[in-house]
């Protein structure tokens, strides 16, 4: 118990310690002057000019251009797998609903696995298709949290930024370099980095294993730092290519918080308010040691059924005890509700055990996350979220005290207002909406591996990693067919652009409009205070829309268990 | 007119720069595309995969432990021991490669059961390991037994198992070998890993290193 909390306070005081020096690097990089040669370079091959600025209208367009590009690009490249180099297993091209599934994911950073890795992906495929992704859709998400801070803090009117030079220095600057640093970690600590075919071991028992191997490290890397998720290996950071050591858990951790949680203290530099940065930093941080502690006991209180049958899930001094089933022994229940809690606070969806295993509440919490969808968030849109809520707050304090709400010096009239709320409404939509039909279709029905209360918390899990961009899944489900490819591939999309793109109108509307000053009417964002009326409005907003069908799933799902109830 | 790119230095109001045309945009897009694919797809993980196998060829190529110059397996893999001699790790729910049946620790194909928790097919599973493990190490009838022994991993590869779950084992394989159970004890107590850098993780016990020392002694 001790070293466990000892485990949690550690690592949360390394990122507490990382945010101030990353801020201020991502802030040079958002508003730094200088190009750098190979930048120059590449603005060059691009054909465009670094010195334009773009409004809120170019700056979106130019994300989804982007997007679609690579996109097209991507699913060329992974039909044509069986014809490319570095396909040492002789795997075949993915089928075109799988594909479109596998693209899409990729592209809006969700990194949802229809697929199994070491089953369906070539290592050209892994390399050019899937960790290209990684870098270029974290690049556009940063790039879009760093247009719309721009647009908040207001000093440059219209002007958001130029789309190209952002993306193009958060991979040359930050991203490239702490990867290839971190791989080089991850490979001595024992993740494969080959071309090598797949190995053949012939066990001491004289039985054959085959051994997947393939360039890990590099994709392991930018897995984290860019939150996206997706892994190598079908069983993600659980496979112990993936995930080796505790150091590499710790390390994938830490990585998936490092940017989210330095971007609020960027934020307060753009905006010249660096008490506003941390009172974003800190109702977030509120919101994680909270889900932390629920998923931690729930998981370490193990499955009272498994005790009746005389299995030992209190911790002893010999072994660790806890809910085991889907879960590896070197990171035990406190590494592994660590990486969970993290894992869907930051939006990456990576797993480095089985979400679909754990008790009820365990798996209460992963699902809340993502419904919530900013804590800390990942690829900068978690942070868009959050904004997004205090706007809301604003909003909501502006009513009940009846002034103009006023948020950063700029009024929030109608406009934004109804703009905010598309993006609120739209994640629970997609969400409930999809959930919901999944439910009433005899095919989806099918493909649930759980029975009861827990296969419902399958497809809802299943939606709401969707939406959420997280990628994350209660692997259970069989979502290869294509019904879940069709639909969770549409829930990508709603969930990416439908929070982006509103929220990048409202940055540039907001831009816009002339600073009032503050006067004694004006409500500071800035205090602990208001921290603390945004996180109890995102709990409010999220428990009204989202309470509902998590009863019917995890929370009925928990009262079964306590109750020692089996579900057949 | 010139606008400078940085929020800072901007007057309060310039005009950004007019959209570029919608042909010249998408062929910035395919541009971008095809260049960060040959630098972050290919440049990128090919110059990892160079520095890392000239750097630390052991562990790029996948930790592979050889005997007699034949492949037995990687260090942090784990593998299936059934042999009353062998320590044995953890259940594992991976399939064939081809998904025609169950295959315990094939690394070709990691998976684990994904059974929630009142799941019958969990209990009725758990039930049935627990029996075979009390039965196999001649446990009592009510003898707990360490959970880690009973449920199946995430990877289905775990190469490790807690340290009570491995003293267990001490008496049947020192029987199956002929040698003292101290003996056994000692080997499990030596490939003991502790917290990694005394605070990270949990203590565990390789299987596939107790397995190769029993061997080698």
């Amino acid at each position: 118990m001790s070293a466990s909390i000892l485990q949690f306070v550690l690592l949360l005081a390394i990122m507490t310690a990382l945010v101030i020096p990353v801020g201020n690097w991502l802030y040079g990089v958002f508003a730094g002057q200088r190009h750098t040669a190979p930048e120059r370079l590449t603005y060059r091959l691009l054909g465009v000019d670094p010195a334009h600025g773009m409004n809120w209208k170019v700056y979106g367009l130019a994300i989804v251009a982007s997007n679609l590009a690579m996109l097209l690009l991507a699913y060329l490249l992974i039909r044509l797998q069986g014809v490319l180099p570095w396909n040492p297993a002789g795997l075949a091209a993915q089928s075109p609903d799988l594909a479109w599934n596998t693209v899409v994911s990729f592209m809006t950073n969700t990194n949802w696995q229809a697929y199994s890795g070491e089953q369906s992906l070539s290592y050209f495929s892994q390399m050019a298709v899937i960790t290209t992704f990684m870098f270029t859709s974290a690049a556009t998400g940063f790039a879009g949290a760093a247009a719309f801070m721009r647009g908040l803090a207001g000093k440059s009117g219209a002007n958001l930024g130029n789309f190209w030079v952002d993306i193009t220095r958060l991979i040359y600057r930050v991203l490239l370099p702490v990867c290839f640093a971190l791989a080089l970690v991850f490979v001595w600590q024992g993740m494969p980095q080959t071309l090598n075919a797949y190995a053949t071991a012939t066990t001491l028992e004289g039985a054959t294993q085959k051994i997947a191997l393939g360039p890990v490290a590099s994709l392991e890397s930018i897995k984290h730092i860019g939150t996206n998720g997706g892994g190598f290996f079908s069983m993600n950071a659980a496979h112990p290519f993936e995930n080796p050591t505790p150091l590499t858990n710790a390390l994938h951790i830490l990585s998936m918080l490092l940017i989210p949680s330095a971007l609020t203290y960027a934020f307060g530099r753009l905006l010249g308010n660096l008490k506003q940065g941390w009172v974003i930093f800190g109702g977030m941080l509120v919101m994680f040691l909270g889900f932390l502690a629920t998923v931690y006991s729930f998981e370490q209180a193990g499955n009272p059924i498994l005790s009746k049958l005389g299995a030992e899930q209190t911790m002893t001094a010999t072994h660790a005890g806890g809910n085991m089933e889907g879960k590896e022994v070197r990171f035990g229940i406190a590494q592994t509700a660590l990486f969970a809690t993290t894992t869907t606070a930051a939006t990456t969806g990576s797993v480095d055990s089985m979400h679909d295993s754990y008790t009820g509440m365990g798996g209460f919490v992963p699902m809340l996350q993502m419904m919530l969808n900013n804590v800390f968030g990942g690829k900068g849109v978690g942070f868009i979220n959050f904004v997004q809520y205090l706007i809301l707050s604003v909003f909501i304090a502006g009513l009940m005290v009846g002034r103009t709400p006023e948020f950063l010096g700029k009024k929030i009239e109608a406009r934004e207002v109804k703009l905010v709320m598309l993006a609120v409404l739209a994640h629970p939509l997609s969400i409930l909406g999809f959930t919901a039909l999944a439910a009433v279709t005899p095919g989806a029905l099918a493909s649930l591996n759980n029975p009861g209360a827990h296969g419902f918390s399958e497809i809802l899990y299943a939606y709401t990693s969707g939406t959420a961009n997280n990628g994350s899944a209660f692997a259970g489900l069989g979502a290869n067919t294509p019904f879940y490819n069709l639909t969770i591939g549409l829930a990508m999309l709603f969930g990416r652009y439908l929070t982006l793109l509103p929220m990048l109108a409202v940055a540039g509307m907001l831009a816009a409009k002339r600073r009032t000053p503050a006067n004694s009417g004006t409500l500071p964002t800035d205090t602990p205070l208001f921290g603390a009326l945004t996180v109890g409005i995102i709990l409010i907003v999220g428990a009204l829309t989202f309470l509902p069908a998590l009863t019917l799933g995890p929370i009925a799902d928990h009262l079964q268990m306590v109750q020692g109830v089996v579900v057949k | 007119m010139t606008t400078s790119l940085h929020p800072d230095t901007l007057p309060s109001h310039p005009e950004p720069a007019p959209a570029a045309p919608l042909p010249r945009l998408l062929l910035t897009s395919f541009l971008a595309a095809g260049l960060f694919t040959l630098v972050c797809g290919l440049g990128y993980p090919l110059l990892t995969t160079a520095v890392a196998g000239a750097l630390l060829p052991q562990q790029a190529a996948g930790s592979l432990i050889s005997q007699n110059g034949k492949v037995v397996g990687s260090a942090v893999l784990g593998q299936n021991f059934t042999a009353p001699q062998y320590l044995h790790g953890r259940p594992s729910m991976t399939n064939k490669t081809d998904g025609s049946g169950p295959e315990p620790y094939n690394a070709e194909n990691s998976g684990a059961s994904n059974w929630g928790a009142t799941n019958a097919k969990l209990r009725d599973a758990v039930q049935e390991r627990i029996a075979a493990f009390r039965k196999e190490n001649g446990l009592t009838e009510n003898a707990p037994v360490p959970v880690d022994a009973v449920t199946a991993s995430a990877s289905g590869l775990d190469p490790d198992v807690s340290l009570a779950t491995a003293l267990l084992q001490v008496n049947r394989i020192a029987q199956a070998r002929g040698i003292q159970p101290a003996d056994v004890e000692k080997v499990i107590r030596a490939h003991l890993t502790g917290r990694q850098l005394g605070v990270l993780g949990e203590e565990r016990v390789n299987v596939l290193a107790v397995n190769l020392s029993l061997d080698g002694q």
